[in-house]
Formats: structure tokens, C-alpha cells, sequence
């Protein structure tokens, strides 16, 4: 089942002075379970590229569907609704919310769904637990190693139960420790729970982890390499 | 709803430093504004209720034409009032007054003096005037009280004989002696300077006057209910050529300073506010600023914009919440303390203050309203300055805010 069809998606800065393509006309597809890298110099679009297939920045061309849902014509606060709903977001640099504790952090999407209270215990001690960090559940960022914070993020993006997870950088602030143990946590997920990743990553580990790598130079797919 | 305010309130103390300058800031303005508001119309009760006691009562019955023409021709027989029932719940006492002028002399010694005819027990709730008694006997009812400046400008002391001479009622001619047999100190100077009350039955016969008087004044429990008791008193005096007339047609030139210095009063605390209103913008303006990227992360997982003006109007409500309650129980104590105890003025202070006929001393209010004023202020300043936070919310771009 495909959980993301993108047709012939481009992204043009400064159209009307000087027009920069960001991504050229790129299609793909991703199916369910797939445990994807985007990799590709710097500046090649892998970060526009993981924007647009998660809703945060607008296409110029071409369309975007989600689940067999088109996003490209949703308003901004359907488009947020539907972030929350359908897409998990990790970030190179955890972004967690500094004032809450792991637990609430993980809670917060979940609160933001409306989860009714045990639901949400439960959910959210489950994840705490498969990311190793149940321990930690109420120490704020600020007290966790990079690692440990990475765990908590990926743990949020899954509290929604989403339809993948879009991972930008997720191993650019670790460790080769703390990579391997998040890289292994993930593919545990993809494995078991048949959890779709897509990442997008410099990191020769994530890479060679990686079930499929697309290849983006100058915004253009290159070569895309299932194995 | 709880996760919002827990959020808010955490989000409130990441910078504590900024929290408690801004609520502190917020907390001193309450308190000066309410300070200020105490003391004023603290002041503004005392020169009514001062003026309403000793003057004109917070309502007055005349003959029609007394207040245009202040002459004892122009009074009234008590008996028209006698006939009415003029009592009712609101009113705290009435009494009759008879007033006139007339020349004070003593020895080689000769002054103008203005004579107020009173019933003495009466007047001592009414105007307190027993309290303002500092030698003799209040209630000796062959004789006069004396205000304790014209007494010394008499060279008169107590068991001293006046002699009083004056215009009687149609033109008769009025004099008399009379043993002095109390003095009166008053904190308003005009009356210190030339007051003399007499028993209302002996001024009526100094003036030939019997049964005569000036007005009938009406005490209010409170003076707010003024326009109130006016309407119920028209419809009393309805069939009678009686005039009724309140303390602020009585005294104009006192509502109109009182109305000068109250406007003066807020002009003072408008630049207060603006003052604060900057350093109030200030910390919204870095609380948006500071975290554009951490509110484009929200609103990227999925959290609504209206969610995050929510969790930010929360923090907002949270601050000027703190600071305004910082405020209230600064100044509760202390308007509570001078409430009790005014502050009393002396040397040049004081000295001013009487010469435009005021007591020398700032009272001040206890009223609720001085604290809802002021905390209502602060908090529609505050949300009118919130307006920034929540339009940059609206108008936050995802993208923008992550390359922050």
C-alpha cells in the first residue's frame, strides 16, 4: 500500500526574479514498511523534499499525496490536523518541548488527539519502555544525553500512531553509540511493527541500515536503489 | 486544558529573571495606581463629607430663594417640615439650621462673624461639632461656642461675654450679649477664622426670627445615594414652595475640583501605564521572538495555531496575573493601614492644604473598586498588547521559524 505518491513535484525559489529549482520534477512512491534514506550532498533538496512530503512547505509544481490523500490543495490548519494525524517528525536537533518532562513530551501529540487519559498512560509507558528510556520518563531535555532526547523524539512521532515517520538528521547530533542504539530501535519498529521511515541522512550508518536510498543531486532523483 | 496551563505556567518560568521584572513591574504600577486612587478619593470623601456636615448636608431643604439670595428673610417656619415624614432608611440624620451674619465684639475689639443656629445634641452626630470642643461646655445652653480663631482674634476666653450685633429678621435690628461657653477648634479654616453656633432657639430670638430656619440639611448613610434620596425627598416636598438641593448643586466649585483633580489624577496614571505598557510589550515582544523556532516546531508536529495563541494567551493571562496579585497585596495593607491612620500633614504641607480650606491631612479610601479599577487596567492594557503575540502567532510561517 503506498503511503506516499509524489508526481512530478518541484519546489521554485524566486520565481518571478531569478527561479531556483529546489527539486525538479521528481516522482516516487513510497509503500508501507519501507525503511527509506533521501541522501545527497548538501543543498541537493533532501530537506525541501522531507518539507514538502510532510506538509510544512507549500509545492510550486506538481502534487503531493499522503495515504491517497492530496495535501497540496488543504488549508494551512487542515494541513497542521493533518500533520498531527497521519506524520511523525523527528529532528536533527530533538526539538522536544523543553518544559516537559520525556513523558509529556511523548504525551503532548497525544493530548493534542484528544487521547483519553489511559489510553495515553498506557501508550506513552509502552513507548518509553521499547525506546529504552522508561527510566528517564520524568526528567526534562535539559537532564538527557542527545541520545536519550533522540529516543524521547522518535517516541513522540510514534504516540500519534502515524502513517510514517519523516526523519530529517536524525543521527547528525549523536554518537556513533547513541546512532547505533536509535538506528536499531528504528529498524526494530520497521521490522516488527512494519513502521514506515523515511530519512533523510549524510550518515553512512543510517545509509547502509536502510532498505531503499534515493539519491538526490541539484533536486533532481539520480538513482533510487531498492535492496 | 490542564496539559495548556501546565505548559503556560512552565514556559512562564524558563526565564525567571524576566517573570519576576516584568511582574514586578506590573506589581508597582498596581500599587501606585492604587495608592494613588486610595489617597484620592480617600481625600475627595473627606472634603464631601467635611463640607456636607458643617455646610450644606449631603442634601439641603431651603426656602426657594435662600441659595440665590443667602439672607435671613429668605428662610422658612421649621413647622412646614414638621408636618412631613421625612424619614427613611438611607437618611442618617437631618437637622435644622438657621445661619446669619453677624459683627463679634469684645473689649475694643470688633469682627465679622458668621452665626449658625443649631440644635446642639442634634449637631453633635450630624457635624461631630462636640468633638471639635477644646475648652468649656458644649451643652450650656445660655451661651455660645466660639470657633477657637476668632475667640483669639477676640482676645476670648471662655466665660467672657460677646456682644453681637447684626440685621434681624424684615430688617430688625439684632443684638445681644452672650457668655461664651465652649471653643471650637476646626480643621477647615474659614470656619475656625469666624464660626459661632449658637442653641437654634437663641439665634431665632437674636434675630427675631422664632421658629425660623435657613435650611433643614439631610445626612445620607451614603453620599453615592444622593440622586436617589433627591427623587424621594421631590416627591415628600412636592406640595411645599420648599427648594431641595444636593451637595453638588450646593457646592459646584468643590464637584469641579474634585472632577479636575480626579481627571488630573488619571492623566498621571495613563503615563503610568504607558510607561509599563512598553516594558509589558518588551517581554511579549521576546516571548515571540525568543521562540519563533520552538512555536514553528509545535505548529510542524501538529499543534494548531489556535492552540498555540491559546498556550501563549495563557502565559500572558499567567504574568499580568502574578503581577497584578503582587500589586493588590502590596498596596492592601498599606491603603488598609492609612485608611485607619491618615497620613497627617504638617509645616508648609499643611499650612497649604488649609489655605484653600481643606484639613490638613490625605485620608484614604477603602473601597473595592479602587483595586477592580486598577487590576482591570492593567489586565486591558495587557490584552490590548497581547494583540502582537497572537497576530505573530497567525502569522508564523513553518519554514521561516525552523531556519530561525
Amino acid at each position: 500500500m503506498k503511503v506516499i505518491e509524489l508526481k512530478s513535484l518541484s519546489k521554485i525559489y524566486n520565481p518571478d526574479t531569478i527561479p531556483v529549482r529546489a527539486i525538479n520534477d521528481v516522482s516516487l512512491s513510497v509503500e508501507e514498511g519501507e525503511f527509506t534514506a533521501i541522501v545527497g550532498p548538501s543543498g541537493c533538496g533532501k530537506t525541501t523534499l522531507l518539507n514538502m512530503i510532510g506538509g510544512l512547505d507549500a509545492r510550486s509544481e506538481g502534487s503531493v499525496e499522503v495515504g491517497g490523500v492530496s495535501i497540496q490543495d488543504m488549508s494551512e490548519s487542515q494541513l497542521t490536523t493533518f500533520r498531527m494525524q497521519h506524520i511523525g517528525f523527528v529532528f536533527q536537533a530533538y526539538n522536544l518541548i523543553p518544559v516537559l518532562t520525556a513523558k509529556e513530551n511523548i504525551e503532548f501529540i497525544m493530548v493534542l488527539q484528544n487521547m483519553d487519559a489511559k489510553t495515553m498512560q498506557e501508550r506513552s509507558d509502552d513507548l518509553l519502555d521499547r525506546m529504552g528510556i522508561k527510566d528517564q520518563r520524568d526528567r526534562r531535555p535539559s537532564e538527557l544525553s542527545g541520545g536519550q532526547q533522540q529516543r524521547v523524539a522518535v517516541a513522540r512521532a510514534l504516540a500519534s500512531r502515524p502513517k510514517f515517520v519523516l526523519a530529517d538528521e536524525p543521527t547528525a547530533n549523536l554518537d556513533s553509540g547513541s546512532t547505533e542504539a536509535l538506528l536499531d530501535i528504528m529498524a526494530k519498529l520497521n521490522e516488527e511493527e512494519n513502521i514506515t521511515f523515511i530519512f533523510s541522512t549524510h550518515d553512512q550508518r543510517v545509509i547502509d541500515r536502510a532498505k531503499r536510498v534515493i539519491t538526490l543531486e541539484d533536486g533532481v532523483i539520480v538513482s533510487d536503489e531498492h535492496r | 486544558m490542564i496539559l495548556y496551563i501546565k505548559l503556560a505556567w512552565r514556559n512562564v518560568w524558563r526565564s525567571k529573571k524576566r517573570t519576576w521584572i516584568t511582574a514586578s513591574s506590573i506589581a508597582f504600577s498596581v500599587f501606585f495606581a492604587c495608592l494613588m486612587q486610595s489617597s484620592q478619593l480617600g481625600s475627595y470623601d473627606n472634603m464631601i463629607d467635611n463640607s456636607a456636615r458643617f455646610f450644606t448636608g449631603h442634601l439641603g431643604i431651603h426656602q426657594v430663594d435662600f441659595w440665590e439670595d443667602q439672607i435671613i428673610d429668605n428662610s422658612f417656619d421649621q413647622q412646614e417640615l414638621i408636618q412631613l415624614d421625612l424619614s427613611n432608611s438611607d437618611i442618617l440624620i437631618g437637622v435644622p439650621r438657621l445661619s446669619s451674619f453677624a459683627l463679634a465684639s469684645y473689649g475694643d475689639k470688633t469682627k465679622g462673624a458668621a452665626l449658625f443656629g443649631v440644635s446642639l445634641p442634634l449637631e453633635a452626630e450630624f457635624s461631630y461639632l462636640k468633638r471639635k470642643l477644646i475648652e468649656g461646655d458644649y451643652n450650656n445652653k445660655g451661651g455660645v461656642l466660639m470657633a477657637e480663631g476668632l475667640a483669639a482674634n477676640l482676645n476670648l476666653r471662655v466665660g467672657d461675654t460677646l456682644v453681637l450685633m447684626g440685621q434681624g429678621y424684615h430688617g430688625v435690628n439684632a443684638a445681644g450679649k452672650y457668655p461664651v461657653s465652649g471653643i471650637l477648634k476646626f480643621p477647615i479654616p474659614t470656619l475656625n477664622q469666624g464660626a459661632i453656633y449658637l442653641p437654634l432657639e437663641t439665634l431665632q430670638e437674636f434675630l427675631s426670627a422664632p421658629n425660623m430656619i435657613s435650611s433643614y440639611s439631610i445626612l445620607l448613610k451614603d453620599s453615592q445615594d444622593t440622586e436617589l434620596m433627591r427623587s424621594h425627598m421631590e416627591t415628600i416636598l412636592k406640595d411645599k414652595e420648599l427648594g431641595l438641593m444636593t451637595w453638588q448643586e450646593m457646592l459646584p466649585d468643590l464637584v469641579s475640583s474634585i472632577e479636575l483633580d480626579y481627571y488630573g489624577g488619571w492623566v498621571i496614571l495613563i503615563i503610568l501605564y504607558v510607561v509599563i505598557g512598553f516594558g509589558i510589550f518588551g517581554t511579549f515582544l521576546m516571548m515571540i521572538k525568543e521562540r519563533t523556532y520552538e512555536l514553528g516546531i509545535l505548529n510542524a508536529i501538529g499543534m494548531n495555531k489556535y492552540r498555540i495563541q491559546a498556550m501563549v494567551a495563557i502565559e500572558i493571562f499567567l504574568l499580568i496575573f502574578l503581577g497584578v496579585l503582587m500589586g493588590l497585596l502590596m498596596a492592601t495593607p498599606i491603603i488598609l493601614y492609612f485608611w485607619s491612620n491618615p497620613i497627617l500633614l504638617s509645616g508648609d504641607a499643611a499650612l497649604a492644604m488649609e489655605k484653600f480650606g481643606y484639613e490638613p491631612i490625605i485620608p484614604f479610601a477603602l473601597n473595592f473598586k479602587i483595586f477592580y479599577n486598577q487590576g482591570i487596567s492593567i489586565f486591558v492594557i495587557a490584552l490590548f498588547l497581547a494583540i502582537y503575540p497572537m497576530l505573530a502567532i497567525k502569522q508564523l510561517k513553518i519554514i521561516k521559524a525552523l531556519n530561525e
